[in-house]
């Protein structure tokens, strides 16, 4: 990276000019508006070729209703030709003929009854499929952001979206026989549907996961197999890809889908709690679905409060190390948690939860240590504190007593009194009795850290004189491979060795 | 502390346990990293009876912490007392190898792929196997996909009844509801074949190939592809038409553009694998469809082997295949509307000419060649660039050089500074390339032009850029064309530019040599120690103690120390501490 050099030529001296300043840098979004949008178009693998000319077919309302059906049929048939919408000027004719069809199917689903008869059942399904199946295209931008970045929109849209308008129609139709059409709405169906949701167009995802909510409605026997499934594009965004871009509408389906689980939860449920959603909390893109990972959170806890303690021991196991503003997300959740938790279940995550938000509290990120002490506005979760306050204000008030003399931010500080005040009446004796403690308590911090200090540097000693011994680790290890017997032969005597040395320092320490 | 134990165990099992339990994970961490001290200090029985079954139990941890005691486990094995014990290692590493970061998991199954060779065969059988046969069985999925990754290191050496477990269970893995495992199965296919007698290639190999290959998953098809690659070169040349060929056509020809793009990643090693005569006759076709693809990555991808596809053609047909089938597909990517496409190209297109001779390459390949130096995207331009010497040892870079020049010129003068860097990295290898003459006329001027850029990035790969010139051209040249126009720099209103001189100093004066630098550079250095910017002087402090061991040590004692003294005694914290760095370095003190 060359800019790592750059603070070697720190500048001294006010007096440069202008000129000299220009870097040649632009910021990032300046170039992303300057390069223009274009939109994708679908990865087919091209082998149409030679199109024939679309004609209008007679208007289905205009049909005499004995007709209507086969009419009906061949609408269907005739949408299942694709166009290529990269290519603006060819077929415009053609593409305009379905695109009118496609209307027309729409309107003909949506207002009569009736028309669903079991035989259209396969070339309804079959039009669906040919226009929505499709292969994603590559993102046109290998490191799309998507919280900065424009997304690519389909370019077939104008008939994409009638097509899904019509899946729609057909399944909300009240005529729409669950039974007929799981011959055709299969899992291979919902297979090709889920992969969909991966679209850079939030206009496609938003059709999706309508779409996928009443399919989960309305078919019984694909319930297991979808949950199964969205499970494994998480488990497969989570550790391996960490991109799918449909992952907030997945998890807002979820969300009601745990709304409606029986109680007591099967373990399959826990499962996908526990090994799916909270490592979810440590992808890259957290912040863009996390009102929706909370939300199935919280829905969990909701059901089940005995989860309350893997979970949220599970979130402390994740927390951000190095991001403040997951940091805020992460405190965010724990707040909606509080809200709903029982006082007996705080009691058991209470002493590891704020050593945590003690430890927020003192962050020099501002926005981290105000979202903390927020908590403190919190009727309920004061309430808790207060319930608990022996245990809770030991871990608090070092950080506190801390902050309120040294932190940079003047607001943190005022909040710090605040939070201090209220403390301090909760208990008022052992708040006293905590800040006579203060300087001892630090003191003792120190000693232990010396203590361990002078434990390895003991360790690292003896390691060194095992070396300087020829028969050291390293040695030893490189042996290993080569030269088992030899080693083994060794073995012994290399451990009397350290036994000797131990004993030989444990002596001059004495002295 | 030592003293007040009275034990003959110092440091007693529970202290370092502690350590590794500390809240701090930070601290847990660095106790982890150095685990083989502890084991050490607990001597060989104590880390298999006490320190070891800790390690096993307290797994639930940070993944970071599981990582590193992942890798420490690896290289145990002389911890616990040679390969006799080796197997100790195995219940930690277990557990380690069903956790859910991926990381972690991969650690601990190469840790348990390295002790997998410490067993002894007997011990493989009793105490490895067993493990793996676990793990394959068990109910998430991921330890079923670390188990993937051990089959092959435990087959070669086991009795034939566990031989035929083993590909039980490989089977079982292949057809795993879980696409994670699936995934984990295909990536280790073409491992395990290598291992497997060839009958059973055909017989249990070849099926589950087949099916990955068409599994409904394209992140699973892709990596069939790779297997593909590893199988084809296992099987005899009879056998690949009727067990590979077929799915590798369909490979090629998939609906997913990641598989095609796998395709056209491996397609050299799928070439090598198959042979001469299926190349003619299948890879042909496939490569021009490739090359033709309606996706940009997979085009680039192809375009990338387009040079490697040719070289490794069967020479009684090179040249007629390449005329006739790859060149019409080329000309066609070098106006392609994708960069990424047309710049792999430009990577690779120059090293055609030597496959095809001068007559070719003048009458096919330079037009091209011409295309692409005008092209709109600077790193077509640049690759190009970077290859010159193919075609200079062919035609010669004459041809070139009246499209080279404003070519070199124009990207010399590119607003994007990553793209005025990247040329003149290859200064050096144009400079050997044009000759010292072509190069003072044309190119010397850039050369001093960058050392006054305003991208710090630039200024100081320019300053290496003379270093590297005068290394090709000699100190004479360089005291005659550059020395004078740096030294001149020293007196720039500019600081930044003074400080460019010192820069350049440094790279210089070793190539330059003693006489060169006492005569000309030194005393342009020590004026400098008294500039108005601080910035200026402190680096005259580290400049001198840069050229200090060019220099004769009269030179030192009557120049230079007096001079560093005087900075040492700057009002300026930096100055004096670089100055008596350099006082004390060079031992003038």
């Amino acid at each position: 990276m060359p800019w790592s050099y750059l603070p070697a030529v720190c500048i001294k001296m006010s007096a440069i000019s202008a000129t000299e300043k220009v870097d040649g840098f632009t910021r990032k979004s300046m170039r992303k508006a300057q390069k223009q949008r274009k939109s994708q178009g679908s990865s087919q693998f091209r082998t149409q070729s030679s199109l024939v000319e679309l004609s209008p077919l007679p208007h289905l309302k205009d049909t005499p209703s004995t007709e209507q059906q086969v009419l009906f049929v061949q609408k269907l048939q005739q949408c299942c030709v694709l166009f290529d919408f990269l290519d603006s000027v060819t077929d415009l004719k053609s593409k305009e003929v379905k695109r009118a069809t496609l209307n027309e199917l729409v309107d003909y689903v949506s207002t009569n009854r009736g028309v669903l008869v079991d035989s259209a059942y396969p070339d309804i399904i079959h039009m669906i499929s040919t226009n929505l199946f499709r292969t994603l295209p590559p993102s046109e931008n290998p490191d799309f952001d998507p919280e900065e970045d424009e997304p690519s929109l389909e370019a077939a849209w104008p008939h994409i979206q009638l097509v899904y308008e019509f899946l729609l129609r057909f399944l909300e139709n009240p005529d729409f026989q669950p039974s007929t059409a799981k011959r055709y709405i299969d899992q291979k169906f919902v297979l090709q549907l889920l992969d969909l949701f991966d679209s850079e167009d939030p206009r496609e995802r938003d059709f999706l996961k309508t779409i996928l909510h009443r399919i989960y409605g309305k078919f019984l026997g694909l319930r297991a197999f979808i949950r199964k499934q969205i499970n494994n594009i998480f488990l497969r965004f989570i550790y391996e890809t960490e991109h799918f871009n449909g992952v907030a509408e997945l998890l807002e389906i979820l969300g009601s889908i745990i709304n409606g689980f029986a109680l007591p939860l099967k373990a399959e449920h826990k499962q996908f709690l526990m090994k799916v959603l909270i490592p979810m909390h440590t992808t890259r893109g957290l912040a863009l679905f996390h009102a929706q990972l909370a939300y199935c959170v919280v829905q969990f806890l909701e059901k089940d409060s005995t989860l309350t303690e893997p979970v949220v021991r599970g979130l402390l196991k994740f927390w951000p190390k190095t991001c403040s503003q997951k940091e805020v997300m992460f405190l965010g959740e724990i707040e909606e948690i509080l809200d709903i938790i029982e006082p007996t279940q705080f009691k058991k995550i209470q002493e590891p939860l704020f050593k945590q938000i003690s430890k927020c509290v003192a962050s020099p990120h501002f926005q981290v240590a105000e979202r903390s002490l927020y908590f403190w506005n919190n009727e309920y979760i004061l309430s808790l504190i207060e319930e608990n306050i022996d245990k809770i204000l030991p871990l608090m008030f070092g950080s506190l007593y801390r902050i309120s003399k040294e932190h940079w931010n003047q607001t943190i500080v005022a909040l710090v009194y605040n939070v201090l005040k209220t403390l301090m009446e909760m208990n008022g004796k052992l708040f006293d009795e905590l800040t006579a403690s203060y300087k001892a308590d630090r003191q003792r911090e120190k000693k232990k850290e010396q203590e361990r200090e002078d434990l390895w540097e003991k360790l690292e000693a003896l390691k060194l004189q095992d070396v300087s011994n020829s028969r050291g680790l390293q040695i030893a290890q490189n042996n290993n491979n080569n030269n088992n017997s030899l080693t083994n032969a060794e073995e012994p005597n290399t451990s009397a060795a350290i036994t000797d040395s131990v004993n030989s320092q444990t002596f001059n320490c004495a002295k | 502390m030592a003293g007040a134990e009275g034990d003959d165990s110092l440091y007693p099992i529970a202290v370092l346990i502690d350590e590794l339990r500390n809240e701090d994970v930070q601290l847990r961490l660095n106790s982890i990293k150095k685990l083989s001290t502890i084991a050490l200090a607990l001597g060989v029985e104590r880390t298999r009876t006490e320190l070891l079954p800790f390690l096993t139990d307290t797994i639930y941890d940070e993944d970071e912490v599981l990582l590193a005691l992942a890798e420490q486990l690896g290289s145990f094995t002389v911890l616990v007392g040679g390969p006799e014990y080796v197997h100790c290692l195995l219940p930690p590493l277990e557990s380690l190898a069903t956790v859910e970061e991926t990381v972690v998991r991969d650690k601990a199954v190469e840790s348990l792929r390295k002790i997998s060779q410490e067993h002894s065969p007997v011990d493989l059988e009793v105490h490895f196997e067993p493990l793996v046969k676990r793990l394959a069985c068990g109910d998430w999925f991921t330890s079923r996909t670390s188990a993937c990754g051990l089959f092959s290191v435990c087959y070669p050496r086991v009795s034939s009844t566990v031989k035929a477990e083993i590909r039980q269970h490989f089977r079982t893995l292949c057809s795993d509801d879980t696409p994670m495992v699936r995934r984990a199965a295909a990536s280790k296919l073409g491992e395990f074949a290598k291992v497997l007698e060839l009958d059973y290639v055909k017989s249990d190999i070849i099926p589950l190939f087949t099916a990955l290959a068409s599994d409904e998953q394209d992140s699973v098809r892709l990596l069939a592809v790779e297997a593909c690659v590893s199988i084809a070169t296992l099987l005899p040349q009879e056998d690949l038409e009727a067990l590979v060929m077929p799915t590798l056509r369909q490979a090629a020809e998939d609906k997913s553009w990641r598989v095609r793009y796998m395709v056209a990643d491996k397609f050299s090693e799928l070439q090598k694998a198959v042979g001469p005569e299926i190349t003619k006759n299948d890879l042909v076709p496939a490569f021009q469809n490739l090359l033709k693809d309606c996706e940009a990555e997979v085009r680039a991808a192809a375009a990338n082997k387009v040079k490697e596809f040719c070289e490794n053609l069967p020479e009684d047909s090179r040249e007629t295949i390449i005329m006739t089938h790859v060149l019409p597909c080329v000309k066609e990517l070098v106006s392609d509307t994708n960069q990424h496409v047309k710049s792999a190209l430009a990577s690779v297109i120059m090293g055609l000419s030597t496959i095809l001779g001068k007559d070719n390459t003048v009458e096919h390949l330079l037009p091209l060649f011409l295309a692409q130096l005008k092209d709109e995207c600077p790193e077509v331009r640049l690759n190009i660039i970077s290859n010159l010497d193919c075609v200079n040892e062919v035609i010669g870079i004459r041809q070139l050089s009246q499209s080279l020049l404003p070519a070199i010129v124009e990207l010399a003068e590119d607003a994007k500074w990553r793209v005025r860097l990247a040329i003149i990295e290859y200064m050096p290898l144009l400079a050997g390339q044009l000759g010292v003459e072509f190069f003072d006329e044309k190119l010397n001027s850039l050369c001093m032009a960058w050392l006054v850029d305003h991208v710090y990035a630039i200024r100081e790969a320019a300053t290496c850029n003379l270093m590297k010139l005068v290394e090709k051209f000699g100190a004479e040249w360089a005291q005659n064309t550059i020395v004078p126009k740096v030294l001149s720099m020293s007196n720039d209103p500019n600081y930044l530019h003074r400080m460019t001189t010192l820069f350049c100093i440094n790279a210089l004066s070793e190539v330059c040599g003693q006489e060169i630098t006492t005569k000309h550079m030194l005393p342009v250095v020590l004026k400098m120690a008294s500039d108005q910017v601080a910035n200026v002087r402190f680096n005259v402090a580290k400049c001198l103690q840069k050229i200090g061991p060019v220099l004769d040590s009269s030179a030192l004692q009557a120049e230079v120390k007096p001079v560093l003294e005087i900075l040492a005694t700057d009002q300026d914290m930096d100055v004096k501490y670089f100055a008596q760095e350099a006082i004390s370095v060079l031992t003038l003190a």
